[in-house]
């Protein structure tokens, strides 16, 4: 009954007391499927209520730009400064077109929100002192003032990832049990019975929102320290897309999901680019058809932990 | 003044592009109620197949001239192959569910398109200029326009046109009229409405295999073409209403114009503001400018 905690610790532990032994590339794949996995768990919120987002790119290039203008305007590269400044600022954003989009559904939802990320893009993509089109590279990660030395960064980084994935996922699971949280499925089934139960599904939607895309941000700032370089792909419609990908992958069965489904497409990714860079994508759609089809509920969608 | 001309022929050009790359997304979601994204696939397919088809053509020596029906030709082969496959195969059976989930479904499907592009065409690119220069040049204040971008305008006319007067003028026009309206009904009256969906998807896409043909001689055919279309006219498309004729129309010309006034004007903005006015069209007008109102659905 307290599966969820136990899982999220187990998973702490093992990536930072294993962490140490795992060579350079796979701790880059873990940290990456950290930073994706919290944009796929803010959309799985999303999708509990039905809705699916079209531009959670949005956030997820908010998040990185605004840890990329820390280290360039400010000179602050802290990790964890970085994440903090990149869920912030996709928050506010998000609460202000909260209010426009909380009163969206179905393809609406998906088409405006997709707007609104193609707006950021063609705004970076123009935009010189931001690097345009190249974009421009993030300043070595640093943890509380210190700078780790080569061989050990990327553990850290990693082990911030693992300590606020976690944290996050634990806070969202937390979330999915109040009753704001269980009014998700309600609304995805019947809007106006849950408008006459005299709850707003609006702001349970605005809730929701301006949390998926508070995790997106801090995803993005995760990211972008990680690769240590950021351009306006981020925000394009193709990122949005591998997000959702994901998110389906995971299904809403549990906050574990999202973050497993992001490893699995890490992996995938990988293997599959080295043994054929030409069919890669190919399997990926296949992979989709397949799910919606066949698992609508999403690889762990049986999996409903409490 | 000058400036002014040359911002509305531009944008007037750039308009009748939109318009044939976005006709056969708003024709496919009036009809079936998909929001397509494989369109972008089958303009891709088109300019493919345009392209080579043209190119063997060229190198063959035959007549230059006929290279315009040649890509004609090469957007109907090929939609002819990919199409039927794919509504009959797959789209058929995804009707029953909800909008978002088939639109997830055309993703997959465009994620599939592809690949399957760089397995028949390589990775390398593609150039045909001779159909874009053969046409030689015409002046507007000053300034030389290819007679080709003559072409597109008029394609875009008669397209628009031609699907407006069959929808309207048409017995099978209005019999689709009548599957848009209602498909259950439709059904019980006895109108074959799989045959409708079938051949409404294979004409929109066979839009979008021509704008991509027709484009193929003005650009580099490269890996990765359908992926900006896609949004493009998604933002035409809704910024007129999903499923409006003349809300697409409305759509290109105002995208077409607004963009060449940036271009002239403040470079700066150029992307920004085509989806700028999507998110403010949306916002205001969500289903469009040219849309009627529906009633909230339980």
């Amino acid at each position: 009954m307290k599966r969820v905690p136990l899982v999220l610790g187990a998973i702490l532990a093992v990536v930072l007391v294993g962490g140490p032994w795992l060579p350079q590339w796979a701790m880059f794949i873990v940290t990456i499927a950290f930073a994706r996995g919290l944009v796929a768990l803010g959309l799985m919120l999303l999708l509990r209520a039905g809705l699916v987002s079209f531009g959670q790119a949005l956030y997820y290039c908010l998040g990185a730009y605004a840890a990329g203008a820390l280290g360039r305007f400010l000179g602050v590269s802290d990790i964890v400064v970085e994440m903090l400044a990149g869920g912030a600022v996709a928050a506010a954003v998000a609460f202000v077109l909260g209010f426009l989009l909380a009163r969206y559904r179905g393809i609406f939802f998906g088409l405006l929100s997709l707007a609104l990320s193609m707006i950021l893009y063609g705004l970076l993509v123009k935009n010189e002192a931001l690097g345009s089109t190249d974009g421009f590279n993030i300043l070595p990660s640093r943890l509380f003032g210190l700078r780790p030395g080569p061989d050990w960064v990327r553990y850290i980084v990693m082990a911030c990832a693992a300590v606020i994935a976690v944290g996050a996922a634990l806070l969202v699971h937390r979330f999915l049990g109040t009753p704001l949280g269980r009014l998700a499925p309600a609304i995805k089934d019947n809007e106006i019975r849950v408008e006459y139960m005299g709850a707003s599904a609006r702001y349970a939607v605005h809730v929701k929102y301006v949390l998926a895309a508070a995790l997106a941000g801090v995803g993005g700032a995760l990211a972008a320290t990680t690769v240590g370089h950021i351009d306006p792909d981020m925000a394009y419609w193709t990122t949005s897309g591998e997000f959702i990908f994901i998110a389906i992958l995971g299904g809403t069965g549990n906050v574990v999901a999202p973050f497993a489904a992001a490893l699995l497409y890490g992996a995938i990714h990988t293997t599959a680019y080295d043994l054929s860079p030409n069919t890669w994508q190919m399997s990926l759609g296949i992979a989709l058809l397949l799910l919606i089809v066949f698992l609508p509920q999403g690889l762990f969608g049986r999996f409903a932990w409490k | 003044m000058q400036q002014l001309l040359s911002v509305a022929v531009d944008g007037v050009i750039y308009s009748a592009w939109l318009f044939i790359a976005a006709l056969g997304l708003t024709l496919i979601y009036g009809v079936m109620k998909i929001v397509n994204v494989t369109h972008g696939s089958f303009y891709a397919l088109g300019a493919y197949a345009g392209a080579s088809f043209t190119g063997v053509w060229l190198a063959r020596g035959y007549p230059p001239v006929l290279s315009y029906a040649v890509l004609f030709g090469a957007a109907i082969l090929i939609t002819l192959a990919f199409a039927p496959l794919i509504e009959r195969g797959i789209l058929r059976f995804m009707y029953a569910k909800d909008e978002v989930v088939i639109l997830l479904i055309t993703y997959a499907l465009f994620l599939i398109l592809e690949d399957v592009i760089k397995l028949i065409w390589g990775v390398n690119p593609y150039f045909i200029a001779e159909p874009y220069a053969l046409l030689g040049s015409f002046q507007v204040a000053g300034m030389a326009y290819p007679t080709y971008n003559l072409l597109l305008v008029a394609l875009a006319v008669v397209f628009g046109g031609g699907l407006a007067w069959f929808l309207s003028g048409t017995r099978i026009g209005k019999l689709l009229r009548a599957v848009i309206h209602d498909p259950e009904v439709s059904r019980a009256m006895g109108v074959n409405v799989e045959r409708y969906y079938l051949a409404t998807f294979t004409f929109g896409s066979l839009l979008a295999a021509l704008a991509g043909s027709y484009t193929a001689p003005t650009v580099s055919v490269v890996p990765g073409l359908g992926v900006e279309i896609i949004v493009l006219s998604f933002a035409v498309v809704v910024i007129g209403g999903l499923g409006s004729l003349p809300g697409a129309a409305l759509g290109a010309v105002l995208v077409g114009l607004v963009r060449s006034l940036s271009v002239h004007y403040l470079p700066q903005v150029e992307l920004f503001v085509i989806y700028f006015v999507m998110a403010m069209v949306l916002a205001l007008r969500p289903r469009g400018l040219f849309s009627l109102e529906e009633p909230r659905k339980i």
